[in-house]
C-alpha cells in the first residue's frame, strides 16, 4: 500500500494541484525517431528500478526521476552502446539495487540456485529412499500374512475408492 | 457508547479466547467432554464477540463517527456507502480486526465439526483458541481500533483514494478468508502431531478433515490474489497485473504452500502416505499466511525504511510469528519421525506424480520466498542492496512451473500404488497433438513470431486439453453412445469435475500470461482532441476532455473512440483522472474496451501543449491480447476448488471407507 500511496503523491505533481506545485513536472518522454532503438530502449526500462521507487521499474514510474533515467536510457541507445553497457553504466552511478535482475555472484548464489539445489536435494533422497525401501519390502509382516489371508479367503476385500467405472 | 460496546467486545472475545485455550486443554488433559463441549461454547461465544466488534466497527464508519480516531483518519463524510463500509478494513487496526473474525469465525465452525474423535477436536480448539489470544491480544493492546479522539474533527482524512475501488474493497474479506482459514490447517495439524498414532486409520481419516479446510482456503485466496491483481491492473494504469512485488508475493507464497498441501492431502487421505509431509505443509501454510501479514502490516519490505515507522507492531507480529511457527515446527521435528503413515508406491503412481506436484510447489514457494526476502537478508549481513524483480522470476520461477505443467496432465490419469506410463501416454497423446499444432498455429498468428511466446501457448493449450483427456476418458466420449457417455458423466464426482476445472483453468491463464505479455503493444504520446493514436490493429481517438465532479473528487474525463485501424467498429470508451481534495491524491481511472478475449486499455495524462501550443493530454495505449484469460483461468481455477469442496466424500460420515466412484 505504500507504493500505492508513493505513486499517488508522485502523480500529484502532474497534475499541477496548487498543495503540490513545488515539485515540477518530469520532462515529457521524447521517443527515439529510429524504432527499433525505442523498442530497445523500452525493453531496458521493464528491467530497471527507479530508485526513489518502493518496486517500480522506471517504464511505468511517474517519478521525475524515472524520466530522466528513461530520458538517460534513450541517450545512450542512441549513442549506439549495448545493452549490458548500459546496464553497468547504470549499475556504477546506483549499484546493483538499480537492476531488478540481481548480479550473479558469491553473495547471490543463494538466491539464484537454492531452489533448484533443493529440489534436486529431495529428488535424490527420495530416488535413494525408494532403492533402500524397494529391498527391505520382502517378507510380509505378521499382520499383513493375515490380512492377505484375509482378502485370499475373500472377505474384508473393499473396492478401491478411486478405480475407475471402466474397470469394473 | 455504541463504540465502547466495540472496544468491550473485543476485550471479551480475547477472554473468552482464553477460557477456550484453557478449557479446552483442561478438557483433554481430564478427558472430560463437559470441559471440552465448554471449550467449544468458548470459541463460538469468542467469535460473536468479535463480530459485534467488527459490525461496531462498520457502524462508525457508516456513521462517520469522528470521535473514532480509526473513523477520523481512515474516512471522509463525501465517500460513497460501499466504501465507507469497506474503509471499516482499509486501515492496519481494521483489517487487524477483521482477520481476528475469520480467525474465531473459522475457530468457531470447526468447534461446531460433528466428526472429528474427542481428543484431535479437542486439541484443535485449544491450538485454534491460543491463536485468537495472540492475534485478539495484539489487536486490543496495540492496535484497537476504537480509540477515542478528543476534541473530534469535523471532517476525516479519507482513506486513500485508489482503495475507493470495488475490487479492491471485497478483496481484503476474501484474501483474510483465504490466509487466515488455513489456520485451521495449522491446528489440525498440531493437533494430529500430539494426537496421531504410527500405522493406524488415523491419518487418512485426518487427511479427509483437513482437505476441505485446505479446499476452501485456497479458493478464497484464489479470488482474493485475483481481485487484487485485477485491481492493480485496471486502477494503477501501469498496464500490468502482476510485478512481483513483496506485498504480491506475501500473498501468493500461502497459495503455493496451500496448493501443495490440498494435493499431499489427497495422497494422505486415500493412502495414509505422506501424512508427515501433508502434516509439514498445513503448518507452512499458515506460517506464509503470517509471514504475509508480518511483510504487509510491518512495511518492512516495501521499504526497508519504513520499518522505523512503527517498528513496535511489526515486532510484535514477528514474535507472534516466531513463536507460533517456532513452536510448531518443534514439535513437527520430535513428533513426525514418531508418525510414519502406511501406503507404500511405486515411483511412476499417482502418489508419485502427486509426490513430484509438492516438489515442484515447494521449490517454487521457496523461489518466491528467497526472492523475497533475499534483498533484506543480504542488506543485514553486508550492508549491499540489490533488487529482485521479474527477470529473476522470469529466470527462476517460470520455467520450474513449465516442467512442472509438462508433466501435470499426466498425474490425473495414473492410477494409485503403481501407474501405467505407456497407458497416459496413449491417452494423453491426441492432447499433446493438438496442443502442439495449437503452438504453431499460434507462432503464426502472432506477430512478431516468437518461439518461447509459441511453446507457452501449447503448454496452456496442453493443460486444458490433458485436463479435458481424463474427463473425455472417464466419460468415454466419443467412444461410447451419447447416453451412456452422460450416464456415465453423472456418475463421475463432484471432486473429478473440480480437479479437472481447476486444471484446465490453470491453462486458460497460462494462455492470457503468455500472450498478454508476449504481444502487448503499448503506445503513448501527447494528443490534442481529434488526433488517433495507434496501438497493434486498434486506432484510439481522443474526442473531448472535460472536468467532471464525483461524490468526494473532480475529474478530467477524456472521451474517447476505440475502433481498429480502418475506422471499423467504433466503441466509446471514458478514461478518467481524479483528484481528490480530502486527501490530495489523484489516480487514473482506467478506460477498459473489452474486445473478445483483448482489452484495449487507455490511460488519459496531465495536461500538457503540443509544438502549436494547443492543449494535448498524454494517452498511453495499450492493446493486451488475451488479458480476459488471465482473470478468468483464476476464477475456473477457485470454481473447480468449491466443486471439490461439495464432493459427499469430503462431508460427514463417509469416512469408513466405503467412498464412491
Amino acid at each position: 500500500m505504500k507504493r500505492v500511496l508513493l505513486i499517488a503523491i508522485a502523480a500529484l505533481g502532474l497534475i499541477g494541484s496548487p498543495v503540490f506545485a513545488q515539485e515540477p513536472p518530469p520532462a515529457p518522454d521524447r521517443p527515439l525517431p529510429d524504432a527499433a532503438q525505442e523498442a530497445r530502449a523500452q525493453a531496458l526500462f521493464d528491467g530497471i528500478r527507479c530508485v526513489v521507487c518502493q518496486h517500480e521499474a522506471i517504464a511505468d514510474s511517474p517519478a521525475v526521476i524515472a524520466a530522466d533515467m528513461r530520458q538517460l536510457v534513450r541517450e545512450q541507445v542512441a549513442a549506439g552502446r549495448t545493452d549490458a553497457q548500459i546496464e553497468q553504466d547504470l549499475v556504477r552511478r546506483y549499484g546493483d539495487f538499480v537492476l531488478f535482475q540481481p548480479p550473479v555472484r558469491l553473495g547471490t548464489w543463494l538466491l539464484w540456485f537454492g531452489p533448484v539445489a533443493l529440489m534436486a536435494a529431495v529428488l535424490a533422497l527420495l530416488l535413494l529412499r525408494s532403492r533402500g525401501r524397494r529391498a527391505e519390502a520382502a517378507p510380509l509382516t505378521a499382520e499383513e500374512e493375515a490380512r492377505l489371508a484375509d482378502i485370499v479367503a475373500g472377505d474384508g476385500l473393499r473396492p478401491d475408492p478411486d478405480a475407475k467405472p471402466s474397470d469394473h | 457508547m455504541i463504540v465502547e460496546t466495540g472496544a468491550f467486545a473485543l476485550i471479551l472475545a480475547l477472554a473468552l479466547a482464553a477460557l477456550q485455550t484453557g478449557m479446552a486443554v483442561a478438557g483433554r488433559l481430564r478427558r472430560s467432554p463437559v470441559l471440552a463441549g465448554a471449550a467449544e461454547g468458548a470459541a463460538m461465544a469468542s467469535a460473536l464477540a468479535v463480530a459485534l466488534a467488527f459490525a461496531t466497527l462498520i457502524f462508525a464508519f457508516a456513521t462517520s463517527d469522528f470521535s473514532v480516531a480509526n473513523v477520523a483518519a481512515n474516512s471522509h463524510t463525501d465517500k460513497p456507502m460501499l466504501y465507507k463500509v469497506a474503509a471499516a478494513w482499509g486501515s492496519h487496526e481494521g483489517s487487524l480486526v477483521l482477520w481476528c473474525l475469520v480467525l474465531t469465525g473459522f475457530g468457531a465452525v470447526l468447534a461446531r465439526a460433528r466428526n472429528l474423535p474427542f481428543g484431535l477436536k479437542t486439541s484443535a480448539v485449544a491450538t485454534q483458541g491460543l491463536l485468537g489470544v495472540l492475534f485478539l491480544a495484539f489487536a486490543v493492546f496495540t492496535s484497537s481500533p476504537f480509540a477515542r479522539l478528543n476534541p473530534a474533527p469535523f471532517q476525516g482524512a479519507s482513506l486513500n483514494p485508489l482503495l475507493q475501488d470495488p475490487a479492491l474493497a471485497f478483496h481484503p474479506p476474501f484474501l483474510y478468508a483465504g490466509y487466515v482459514g488455513f489456520s485451521v490447517c495449522f491446528s489440525l495439524a498440531v493437533a494430529a502431531l500430539v494426537e496421531g498414532r504410527a500405522n493406524s486409520a488415523f491419518w487418512p481419516a485426518w487427511g479427509r478433515w483437513v482437505r476441505p479446510w485446505a479446499l476452501a482456503s485456497w479458493a478464497f485466496l484464489t479470488v482474493g490474489i485475483t481481485l487484487g491483481a485485477f485491481w492493480a491492473y485496471y486502477e494503477l494504469g501501469w498496464g500490468g497485473w502482476w510485478f512481483w512485488d513483496p506485498v504480491e508475493n506475501a500473498s501468493f507464497m500461502p497459495w503455493l504452500a496451500g496448493a501443495a498441501l490440498l494435493h499431499s492431502a489427497v495422497v494422505t487421505e486415500r493412502r495414509g502416505a505422506l501424512a508427515g509431509w501433508t502434516t509439514f505443509l498445513a503448518l507452512l501454510a499458515f506460517t506464509f499466511s503470517m509471514l504475509g501479514a508480518f511483510l504487509v502490516r510491518s512495511g518492512v519490505l516495501t521499504s526497508v525504511h519504513a520499518f522505523a515507522v512503527d517498528p513496535q507492531r511489526g515486532l510484535m507480529l514477528l514474535a507472534i510469528l516466531g513463536g507460533t511457527a517456532g513452536l510448531a515446527f518443534a514439535l513437527f521435528a520430535w513428533r513426525a519421525p514418531q508418525l510414519k503413515g502406511g501406503g507404500m508406491f511405486a515411483p511412476v503412481s499417482r502418489e508419485g506424480a502427486l509426490v513430484l506436484n509438492n516438489l515442484f510447489l515447494t521449490a517454487a514457494c521457496a523461489t518466491v520466498l528467497l526472492g523475497t526476502l533475499y534483498p533484506l537478508i543480504l542488506e543485514a549481513m553486508n550492508g549491499s542492496t540489490i533488487s529482485v524483480g521479474p527477470p529473476y522470476f522470469a529466470l527462476t520461477f517460470v520455467p520450474l512451473m513449465a516442467v512442472a505443467f509438462i508433466i501435470l496432465p499426466a498425474g490425473p490419469l495414473l492410477s494409485w500404488k503403481r501407474g501405467d506410463l505407456m497407458g497416459v501416454t496413449q491417452r494423453l497423446a491426441v492432447a499433446a497433438g493438438l496442443a502442439i499444432l495449437l503452438a504453431f498455429a499460434g507462432w503464426l498468428m502472432f506477430e512478431p513470431r516468437k518461439a518461447l511466446s509459441a511453446a507457452g501457448i501449447g503448454l496452456g493449450a496442453w493443460l486444458i486439453l490433458g485436463a479435458l483427456a481424463e474427463t473425455v476418458e472417464r466419460t468415454r466420449l466419443f467412444r461410447a453412445s451419447f447416453g451412456e457417455t452422460l450416464r456415465r458423466a453423472r456418475a463421475l464426482p463432484l471432486g473429478a469435475w473440480g480437479t479437472t476445472l481447476a486444471h484446465a483453468g490453470l491453462g486458460v491463464f497460462v494462455l492470457g500470461a503468455v500472450v498478454e505479455t508476449g504481444y502487448r503493444v503499448e503506445a503513448a504520446r501527447p494528443l490534442a482532441v481529434g488526433e488517433i493514436i495507434e496501438a497493434g490493429p486498434w486506432a484510439v481517438r481522443l474526442d473531448a476532455v472535460r472536468v467532471v465532479e464525483g461524490p468526494n473528487y473532480l475529474a478530467e474525463q477524456g472521451r474517447l473512440t476505440v475502433t481498429l485501424r480502418s475506422g471499423a467498429a467504433p466503441r466509446e470508451v471514458v478514461a478518467e483522472r481524479r483528484f481528490f481534495p480530502a486527501g490530495g491524491q489523484t489516480t487514473t481511472e482506467v478506460g477498459l474496451d473489452f474486445r473478445g478475449l483483448d482489452d484495449v486499455y487507455v490511460v488519459v495524462g496531465e495536461r500538457g501543449r503540443t509544438a502549436a501550443g494547443a492543449p494535448a493530454w498524454n494517452v498511453r495505449v495499450w492493446w493486451n491480447p488475451w488479458a480476459r484469460l488471465i482473470f478468468l483461468g483464476p476464477a475456473i481455477m477457485a470454481l473447480g476448488g468449491v466443486l471439490s469442496l461439495l464432493d459427499r466424500r469430503l462431508r460427514l460420515g463417509v469416512g469408513k471407507g466405503k467412498g464412491a466412484a
